[in-house]
């Protein structure tokens, strides 16, 4: 049977975004600790996940932002950028315009003082939840990381218990170690 | 059925269109009609109310496209008989007066007697083979008979 060749494909999928007829588009991107799942809206990143079963995490990003999703590689161009320049240590925050706006209200407060936590740095969920005008909600802290939509560019990885254990990570207790060691924040 | 997101969409019908676009245009052609079917079909896919026949939609579309591809470079010349007088193409007023018809039904007249595919196609189209779209096609045209829209 006549096959779509790889280079009419991306013909197709460039032209998409190009034309602003997406409502997300997603890529794959490698990375040290695993390929991650990327997605934008127009508006600015939405999604990064871990061992993503894309087919699954398509429905998803359909169900919550549109149906019409695409894999499609430039527009995750910006993020695979910082996202290589963050693994190679030459990268210490992260520029991309992001979007959050489905998410509530606390969630987004306290999302907004996570970026402020600086690189190589860490704070606890408690430490947060004050920062975030609630102190003492570290444990719907904990639930608002757990649910981060864009982990290691909302640095979820930096907020840990307050007996200096590292608790817990949406993506495995390994890979906010890695994170934490490539910062300099763990030795 | 729910409309699936649109990579599944794509990803399940995009080998076949092109097949289909290859026979009726070559390589070539086949490639920019490609393109502009699916951007055609992504344009409109947030108006679809439900996620059946997503694959005759589809071929629908690229028919559509074939077609207009077919006439620009040789002018009118070879398919007059698809534009009336006011210049209105023929599958138009078609599609309108098939609306009424079940949706197989429907997609196998205006396939036929609007875009002008053969059977085989049709059959490619509807995910069945040439005897069941000429099955289809003809009892809807016997439907639109009996309500007296021929």
């Amino acid at each position: 049977m006549t096959t779509v060749s790889t280079e009419l494909d991306r013909r197709f999928r460039d032209a998409a975004a190009r034309e602003s007829l997406l409502d997300v588009a997603y890529d794959l991107v490698d990375t040290p600790i695993g390929t991650l799942l990327v997605a934008a809206t127009e508006r600015g990143l939405c999604r990064i996940a871990y061992d993503a079963e894309p087919e699954q995490e398509v429905e998803l990003l359909a169900r919550r932002f549109g149906i019409r999703v695409l894999r499609s590689a430039r527009p995750l161009d910006p993020a695979r950028r910082e996202l290589d320049e963050y693994f190679e240590r030459r990268r210490t925050r992260f520029d991309l315009q992001i979007d959050v706006a489905l998410l509530a209200d606390f969630n987004r407060r306290v999302l907004h003082e996570l970026v402020q936590v600086p690189y190589g740095e860490v704070v606890t969920y408690g430490e947060l939840a004050a920062r975030a005008a609630r102190p003492r909600a570290a444990r719907a802290v904990g639930t608002v990381m757990n649910r981060n939509p864009l982990p290691i560019v909302l640095p979820c990885h930096r907020v840990i218990g307050a007996n200096g254990k590292l608790v817990g990570y949406g993506g495995g207790l390994e890979r906010k170690e890695a994170l934490l060691r490539l910062e300099g924040a763990l030795l | 059925m729910a409309v699936p997101p649109f990579e599944r969409f794509y990803d399940e019908h995009r080998n076949e269109v092109f097949a289909f676009l290859v026979r009726r245009l070559g390589r070539d052609r086949a490639e920019d009609a490609f393109q502009e079917t699916f951007l055609r079909a992504l344009r409109a896919y947030p108006t679809l109310r439900h996620g059946e026949h997503l694959r005759a939609w589809a071929f629908t579309i690229a028919s559509r496209i074939a077609i207009d591809e077919h006439r620009r470079p040789k002018a009118t010349a070879e398919l007059p008989e698809l534009a009336d007088e006011d210049g209105r193409p023929a599958f138009a007023e078609l599609e309108h007066l098939a609306d009424q018809l079940p949706p197989t039904e429907r997609a196998a007249v205006v396939l036929r007697y609007g875009y002008d595919l053969d059977y085989a196609d049709i059959g490619v189209a509807l995910g069945s083979n040439s005897t069941a779209a000429r099955q289809a096609a003809s009892s809807g045209i016997r439907r639109l008979r009996q309500k007296g829209l021929t």
